[in-house]
């Protein structure tokens, strides 16, 4: 059922310019041509009774309920599939139309639950609605013939329940399943009485091919299909629109609550990154906000090897300030730092950043974007000029060719791949560039063209390659380049890509890649009109990833593929807010919007505005924070929403350096893995508890508002405000609106932006300014930001991480569906019925040499450290690479990740690691100290009540 | 790290220009203790560094 409120309009919107008016009961209409009758009629308040019909899904015309009679025409046409013509006359009312109406409404009643309207899960049952808009009370068909009544429940998925019973297989659930998510897990099976929503082939949803986004949950007019909370909590009181907090696509939710409880997420139709589309993680998994796990006391302790001190807010926040004091006045104004979280708010970020560069008086500051998304920042700033994507999600309906490289859209951006595979079954080409045969490569459905696996570190050689046949053929956009380029770098990239060396038969030994498949794939891309590439952290976390972006900047360029919808450069982002983290100024060397710490004048503004002198120099990087520590220069840092002891490269390093450290202060909803190494826990608030903003991959601005109060009592930019004003350095916000004014003062970007306007269009797309008052979906439109793009060359340089005897596979890194980058919140959800464990991919090939079978316990060895998981044999990885996510930390993938690191942001190496796996039977030594560690600290954790509080 | 620096730099045919580029580089990225560091290492003979990567800290040195 779709949300509380929510006015379906019946069939889905019509986009064409030329407009139709046509007299609908006597009232004349002009809708856009296309527009259904249904729709013009419900745009007018004349709601025509349906059952089939919903405005996400294609007119279906099968309940005939909606007939309507048309002047001039013969029969009874169901206004769902009717469009309207200029100058008809229609009419919804009348004798015949009620009759035919109610003979159909009684047959529904005849097998429909006369009950359904008293529980709390159909309540809203447009069976039931529209029987009592027709004024149907009774059937003559009594209850005793044939029914379905006693249909047995389908309570297989975590989230939602199939009650047969109360079914009128309208197709909506199967429709919502193929049109919306793409997926077609669900069918009818059978005929006539007979048919039935089955899932996959008569399995159970659980069991079925189902992704449990809920889109057929939604669609469902009965209570048929219904979330499990529903049913619990009963039906919701209060509707807030608010703004996913999981992947980059930035979902907009309607969430219904009652009393202070979540009773249900339902994606928000109007919303411009999913228009009413949500995954599983999205709309179901948000129950980690009131995970008992939560804490939500204050504490603080002297040493990690101490028990925890519940104490009151006003004593943690004044131990933590008076400890950075402490520790500055004795080893120095640079001996501290912060981290934001992209899992925060952009006000969040902006305030971290602020309290760092203005309260702790350096600028050793930075964010969770550093291991992830730095290059794309680094790459699209000097090619392009801009550190972001170029388009907004609805461009790939307009793209005739995609590479997706280095991303897995169906696992990381379900949303999002939804659109994409919308795209592709109208006929647009898709290559996928990947070392694993991702999900996209092939389904029953979608099926990529070209499926080039790239032997992981040798992107930027296969970027060079496709540039190499895109030149060398001819295949360049010359006119375009000329007008928006500087042409000298142009020339210097061309010749150098031309180069023999950079030929497909030339770089196949590096990449893995057959010559054909890539001048195939090049001629795809550079020929298709309009062609767009996406990407992931397969293209950045690589020691050269800021290369491999500018490689892509490259490619777009000289093919003209930047500055109009369908084509242009689309990082996909892993979290909620990695865009917006990056574009308040997390970074150590710039302030908000991309500008230099060393910029004299931005610096004077913010010098100005905050009332402090500010640094010239740029701060600390994560990864060099750490090697601080460890050489005993830095001594502190508040983390605000992030977890590094697990995310973040090399374990058994990272976790010395929080040892070396004498006042780490984590602000968090739980005891992550970093704060089992803190002095200071801050409790923290989930996206249901704040008010803010998240900015989605594409430059998206979108409303975060608080459904719930904070568990602790604060919202984290409070908390934030909190320690700046114990620092000496007071902050007097009352709101984050006036946060964002801040903002919207100091970014040029969003001189214009503000929460009214954000209240008024729903999100805004940056930059927004004078010039583009309410967004700008498509940047580079006629110029490039930076004036004229700059090409630039981009040597192959293999990374020092390579298979050897020793270490004679590849391990890579991912993600998957169910589950989010370190699992803090899926892991405290349902989610995990799916997956409980990280696993090793690995080929048959190499499992056979190996002696493993799948299943097997294996020990994963590296030159940083060893650890144990289950195997799983299967021949989506190529032979030589092994595959693993890092969701859960008893796993502990980043045991085994290296040191290694883009050479121009520090964004770590995860993708390559040359490991070897054995057949093992116990776990890991680091396992073992893990779990012991952790045992240890869920000990000190009971704590005791503080003396002081 | 710096000789990575240096390798993407290194396409660069002319060989100040790609020196400056390092030390560009590294003068907008590196807080100023790291770049202390990699001075006082050039200083003590730069065991390591690749010539490009030398010449940058050189143009660094100079200027610190």
């Amino acid at each position: 059922m779709y949300s509380t409120g929510y006015h379906d309009h019946g069939t889905p919107v019509a986009t064409a310019e030329k407009l139709v008016t046509l007299e609908i009961d006597g009232v004349p209409v002009t809708v856009p041509e296309g527009t259904s009758i249904m729709r013009a009629a419900a745009s007018v308040g004349n709601d025509v009774p349906k059952l089939c019909a919903t405005d996400t899904l294609k007119a279906f015309g099968s309940c005939r309920l909606c007939l309507v009679e048309i002047e001039g025409r013969r029969g009874f046409p169901a206004s769902c599939t009717t469009l309207v013509a200029d100058g008809i006359k229609v009419k919804t009312q009348g004798h015949k139309l009620s009759q035919l109406r109610n003979s159909v409404m009684e047959l529904y009643l005849s097998d429909h639950p006369a009950d359904c309207g008293s529980t709390s899960a159909s309540a809203r049952c447009e069976v039931h609605d529209m029987a009592a808009k027709l004024g149907v009370t009774g059937m003559r068909y009594g209850v005793g013939g044939k029914n379905h009544l006693r249909a047995a429940k389908d309570e297989s998925n975590p989230y939602f329940t199939f009650d047969q019973s109360e079914c009128i297989v309208c197709s909506r659930c199967v429709r919502a399943c193929d049109e919306v998510q793409g997926t077609l897990a669900l069918t009818i099976q059978g005929r006539g009485f007979g048919s039935k929503v089955s899932a996959s082939q008569n399995e159970s949803f659980f069991e079925s091919e189902c992704v449990s986004c809920g889109a057929c949950v939604e669609a469902c007019p009965t209570g048929a299909l219904a979330e499990k909370s529903l049913i619990q909590i009963g039906q919701p009181t209060k509707v807030t629109t608010t703004t996913c907090a999981y992947c980059g696509v930035g979902c907009s939710f309607n969430a219904e609550s009652r009393n202070d409880e979540v009773v249900r997420m339902v994606p928000n139709r109007d919303g411009h990154a999913n228009h009413g589309h949500a995954c599983v993680k999205g709309r179901f998994a948000y129950g980690y906000a009131t995970h008992p796990d939560r804490i939500t006391t204050p504490m603080i302790r002297k040493s990690i090897d101490d028990p925890w001190q519940h104490v009151t807010w006003e004593v943690a926040i004044a131990h933590a300030a008076s400890e950075f004091k402490r520790i500055q006045a004795k080893y120095g104004r640079d001996s501290i730092g912060g981290i934001t979280s992209s899992r925060c708010t952009n006000e969040e970020t902006f305030l971290v950043q602020k309290l760092v560069r203005a309260a702790f008086g350096n600028n050793n500051v930075d964010t969770c974007a550093r291991v992830c998304h730095s290059p794309t920042g680094y790459g699209l700033k000097n090619t392009i000029g801009e550190s972001a994507g170029t388009q907004n999600f609805d461009s790939v309906m307009k793209s005739d060719a995609i590479i997706l490289v280095g991303a897995n859209p169906t696992e990381g951006h379900p949303v999002f791949a939804s659109r994409m595979k919308q795209r592709l079954r109208q006929g647009a080409k898709l290559i996928v560039i990947d070392p694993r045969e991702i999900a996209l490569v092939k389904t029953p459905h979608v099926e990529a063209q070209l499926h080039l696996p790239v032997r992981p570190g040798t992107n930027v050689a296969l970027f060079n390659s496709i540039a190499h046949v895109i030149v060398t053929e001819g295949l360049t956009k010359d006119d375009y380049v000329s007008e928006r380029c500087e042409i000298d770098s142009y020339n210097k990239w061309k010749a150098f890509v031309a180069e023999d060396r950079n030929s497909p038969e030339n770089t196949a030994s590096s990449t893995g890649v057959k010559p054909e498949l890539v001048r195939e794939a090049a001629r795809m891309y550079a020929s298709a009109g309009n062609g767009a590439i996406y990407y992931g952290l397969g293209v950045t976390e690589h020691s050269q990833g800021s290369t491999m972006v500018m490689c892509i900047a490259n490619l777009a360029m000289a093919t003209g593929n930047v500055g109009r919808e369908g084509v242009g450069i689309n990082p996909l982002r892993g979290q909620n807010n990695v865009q917006g983290s990056c574009d308040m100024g997390s970074f150590p060397h710039e302030f908000s919007a991309y500008r230099h710490v060393s910029d004299d004048a931005t610096r004077a503004m913010f010098e100005k505005d905050w009332g402090v002198p500010l640094l010239a120099e740029p701060g600390l990087r994560i990864p060099n924070m750490f090697e601080a520590a460890l050489d005993g220069s830095f001594k502190g840092m508040y983390i605000q929403g992030e977890d590094p002891a697990q995310s973040d490269p090399d374990t058994h390093h990272v976790t010395a350096a929080f040892k070396a450290m004498e006042c780490i202060v984590v602000q968090d909803l739980f005891l992550n893995e970093t704060a089992k190494y803190a002095h200071v826990f801050l409790p923290g608030s989930s996206f249901l508890e704040k008010n803010g903003t998240f900015t989605n991959a594409e430059r998206r601005v979108s409303p975060v508002r608080k459904v719930m109060e904070p568990r602790a009592g604060f919202e984290d930019w409070e908390i934030t405000v909190l320690l700046s004003n114990a620092l000496g350095y007071p902050m007097h916000y009352r709101h984050p609106s006036e946060i964002m004014d801040e903002i919207a003062r100091l970014t040029p970007t969003f001189s214009t932006f503000s929460y009214e306007k954000l209240d008024r269009l729903g999100s805004i797309q940056w930059p927004c300014t004078d010039e583009a008052p309410e967004g700008t979906p498509t940047m580079h439109v006629g110029h490039f930001v930076r004036g004229k793009g700059k090409f630039f060359v981009t040597e192959f340089v293999p990374t020092s991480e390579r298979a050897t005897r020793k270490y004679p596979l590849l391990l890579t890194t991912g993600r998957i569906l169910t589950q989010y980058n370190v699992g803090a919140q899926t892991r405290r959800t349902s989610n995990v019925t799916w997956a409980s464990a990280d696993v090793l991919e690995i080929h048959p090939h190499d499992a056979e040499t190996r002696g493993i079978k799948d299943g097997d316990t294996v020990g994963l060895t590296s030159r940083s450290g060893e650890i144990v998981l289950p195997a799983q044999v299967t021949d989506r990885v190529r032979p030589g690479v092994v595959y693993t996510t890092f969701h859960f930390p008893e796993s502990g993938a980043n045991v085994v990740t290296t040191e290694n690191s883009d050479w121009a942001t520090n964004c770590p190496e995860y993708k390559v690691t040359a490991v070897e796996i054995v057949k093992v039977n116990q776990p890991s030594e680091w396992q073992k100290r893990f779990h012991e560690f952790t045992d240890h600290q869920l000990e000190l954790l009971k704590g005791r009540e503080a003396t002081h509080a | 790290m710096a000789n990575d620096i240096g390798s993407f730099f290194n396409s660069e045919a002319d060989k100040t220009v790609a020196a400056q580029g390092v030390a560009n580089h590294i003068k907008r990225y590196w807080d100023p203790r790291m770049r202390r560091e990699i001075v006082t290492h050039y200083r003590d003979g730069g065991a390591g560094l690749d010539p490009l990567v030398r010449s940058a800290v050189a143009l660094l040195a100079a200027s610190a």
